[in-house]
């Protein structure tokens, strides 16, 4: 890990480069989760339109919950970056 | 000119592609302004800048809007009043009766002037001259969920009194020897980290669209000069920064009503216990 660092540290001249790898990590996760929600979500609505209030409504709250982390991942860096 | 400028400095510094400096990526100096006045009061340090003036002049967008349309309503509505009133419905009939129920109406003041609030301050992101989202400075977002934050717990407590806190940790029908587990992570997750996320959902959305927006004007700039890279280049980020502008203006729209949505059904939490 501290060869990995210093290899990092060796090729963009400080840490910093890490910060976007880091982000790049921490958004497969929650892509994975928006496409799954939207996908489905997508699908419940050609399934039954009638219900597209409720399910759009709840699709939203599901994408803002997954993405949260996605956006987590991008301000740490700028977080960590200080100390 | 060898070195590489601050992306805020990139005019006056003259520095393109063939001039010898770097690429000026835009990072969080964008966000730090200097202040127009600054005074204090009682010890604490107080500074009037760029956000704070930007959101005065959207406050009184939003106060001459509104006084204007509905100053004297008709029964068929003119152009600004029916813009007033559709923006109005979505608010009650799409986020506010589809999350609260028949109680909604009681919330409307609130959850109307969040959303009205944090719409144009995000859309003055991408309004020429004001050029910045005040939702990317952190304190903003921070205030607005303290308050979402204050409403749901005083609602929580007066609906449903100390069984507030047990309603929240323990989801019914689950065993016991899950419920250990499982009721630390509901109280930790709904009492401290809601407001967090709230308030960092707006924040980096914002932060992030400005940073993209300035990484391609700042871009177009830079690459601006006369040579086969530089005129494609320089085109190829202008068309961009046009594209992405009207992307900002959908995230920004979106970001209010997600802000609303989530603000509209943590008070839902808190009238009615899940059952």
């Amino acid at each position: 890990m501290s060869q990995l660092l210093a290899a990092a540290e060796g090729v963009t001249g400080s840490l910093k480069g890490l910060g976007a790898i880091g982000y790049g990590l921490a958004a497969i996760g929650p892509g994975i989760g928006i496409g799954i929600i939207f996908g489905n979500g997508v699908q419940a609505i050609a399934r039954q339109p009638e219900a597209y209030g409720v399910i759009r409504q709840n699709m939203f709250i599901g994408f803002a919950l997954a993405e949260a982390l996605a956006l987590l991942g991008f301000v740490a860096p700028f977080v960590f970056s200080g100390g | 000119m060898s070195s590489t400028p601050l992306a805020n400095s990139l005019a006056e510094s003259g520095c393109h592609l063939y001039s010898g400096c770097g690429f000026p990526a835009p990072n969080i100096d964008i966000f730090q302004f200097n202040p127009y006045l600054s005074f204090e009061v009682l010890g604490i340090q107080f500074e009037f800048s760029k956000p704070t003036l930007v959101m005065l002049v959207g406050i009184i967008v939003i106060l001459i809007f509104f006084s204007f349309a509905f100053a004297k309503p008709r029964m068929v509505p003119k152009k600004t009043q029916s813009i007033g009133e559709l923006s109005y419905l979505f608010v009650r009939d799409q986020i506010g009766r589809e999350t609260i129920g028949k109680d909604a109406d009681r919330f409307m003041p609130f959850l109307f002037s969040l959303f009205c609030f944090v719409a144009v301050m995000n859309v003055m992101g991408i309004i020429p001259l004001m050029q910045f989202p005040v939702m990317a400075i952190f304190a903003f977002p921070v205030s607005l969920a303290i308050m979402v934050w204050l409403t749901y717990m005083y609602l929580g407590f007066r609906h449903q009194g100390a069984g507030f806190i047990k309603n929240m940790c323990v989801p019914s029908g689950v065993p016991i020897g899950v419920l250990i587990i499982l009721a630390p992570i509901e109280f930790f997750s709904n009492i401290i980290i809601r407001p967090f996320t709230l308030a960092i959902r707006l924040f980096a959305n914002m932060f992030a669209g400005h940073l993209l927006l300035t990484v391609f004007i700042v871009a177009t700039l830079y690459l601006a000069s006369f040579s086969v890279l530089g005129i494609l280049g320089s085109t190829a980020s202008f068309v961009m920064t046009v594209i992405m502008t009207g992307f900002e203006f959908g995230i920004e729209l979106l970001q209010a009503y997600i802000f609303t949505l989530l603000t509209a059904s943590y008070i839902a939490g808190s009238l009615h216990a899940e059952h």
